[in-house]
């Protein structure tokens, strides 16, 4: 098992310009080790995560998209691995945070949560590239692969949450400045 | 004479509209329009699996500057409030979709259907603050491109309800 905090670091080492798509507590995280108004947060729809990076990923197919999905968000939307796979975007990578909980209602396991093959989900769905990490030091090397291969690039990250929680600002993280903000850096 | 509104002249207003996406998820009422656009080199085609995800791909398109409507029946609208209350009401962006009214009776308004799914469509509309056009009979499209471009260039969110099977 990798620590999150530690996983978003070892991503961030190698970020460059990539839109990157995280919802909830993986949000906060994310924003404050790599701050950036190319960091897409403040939509609030469990589930939807990968079909933002996929809409992002078509309106700007030079660029890569980064989807930091949550285990919980994807079983929502199992489907969207399949529309993702047809239409299969070159510049996609899709990280699972994988803890087997419903971290932000208190922990509750996902059904089934040590049984899930994610990894199958996605190979099975279509994803041409498919990777599995629990040690960092493994991920940390395969993170310039992971930005960089022809995809959709998907990896199931196991992971614990850090020792320490990151300050959560709700309503800067969902505000319409930070959206215009995320535009305006898209557009540039 | 036809009493349906024709495929080509949504997706000549589609075009005239400057859309170039359309996700869908496959509706008898909507069937043709999507035929029709797949063969246009103008659009990219977007099956989903889930019409939610149709609303958030239109709504991350918008972010490009990109134009995209939603295809989908009236029962995928329903199934797909929450995504719609907190994309398009809550955070005004101009999602724009197009809902087949799956058996409405012709003629009948879709608040007098006897299908409860197609009677409070409109309700659950004005409900959420989304603006929304009936589209049932020849002639009924011209109006199309004029109401996307509204919705894009107020940024506001827009229902285009397809009332007949279209031919």
């Amino acid at each position: 098992m990798m620590s999150r905090p530690d996983c978003l670091k070892a991503l961030a080492a190698h970020r460059t310009n990539e839109i990157v798509v995280a919802f909830f507590r993986p949000a906060f995280e994310w924003t404050a080790i790599s701050p950036s108004d190319l960091n897409y947060t403040s939509v609030l729809v469990m589930g939807q995560n990968a079909a933002h990076g996929l809409g992002l990923a078509l309106a700007f197919p030079n660029r890569r998209v980064v989807v930091l999905d949550g285990d919980g968000c994807l079983l929502m939307s199992l489907g969207c691995l399949t529309t993702i796979a047809n239409m299969a975007p070159r510049n996609f990578t899709h990280l699972v945070l994988n803890n087997g909980e419903y971290e932000m209602t208190g922990g509750q396991p996902l059904p089934n949560s040590s049984k899930i093959d994610f990894p199958g989900f996605a190979r099975a769905a279509g994803y041409p590239v498919v990777r599995e990490f629990d040690d960092l030091a493994e991920f940390a090397k395969a993170v310039p692969f992971l930005l960089t291969a022809d995809g959709p690039v998907f990896a199931n990250l196991k992971v614990v949450k850090g020792p320490e929680p990151y300050p959560e600002d709700w309503s800067k993280m969902l505000s319409a400045e930070r959206r215009e903000a995320f535009k305006r850096a898209l557009l540039r | 004479m036809t009493k349906s509104p024709s495929a080509e002249a949504i997706v000549a207003q589609l075009k005239r509209a400057r859309v170039e996406f359309l996700p869908y998820l496959p509706d008898k009422m909507t069937a043709r329009i999507v035929a029709v656009a797949e063969h246009d080199p103008a659009f990219t085609v977007i099956p989903v699996s889930k019409e939610d995800e149709g609303v958030s791909i239109c709504s991350a398109l918008w972010f490009g500057e990109r134009r995209a409507v939603m295809v989908m029946q009236h029962t995928g609208f329903l199934d797909s409030i929450n995504n719609v209350s907190r994309l398009a009401s809550e955070m005004g962006q101009p999602v724009v979709m197009m809902v087949g009214l799956l058996e409405k009776e012709a003629g009948v308004k879709p608040t007098e259907s006897r299908r409860f799914g197609i009677r409070v469509t409109e309700p659950m509309l004005d409900l959420l603050n989304i603006a929304h056009v009936l589209i049932e009979r020849p002639g009924d499209e011209e109006q199309i491109a004029g109401l996307i471009d509204k919705a894009y260039e107020t940024s506001k969110p827009l229902a285009i309800m397809i009332g007949a099977e279209v031919a």
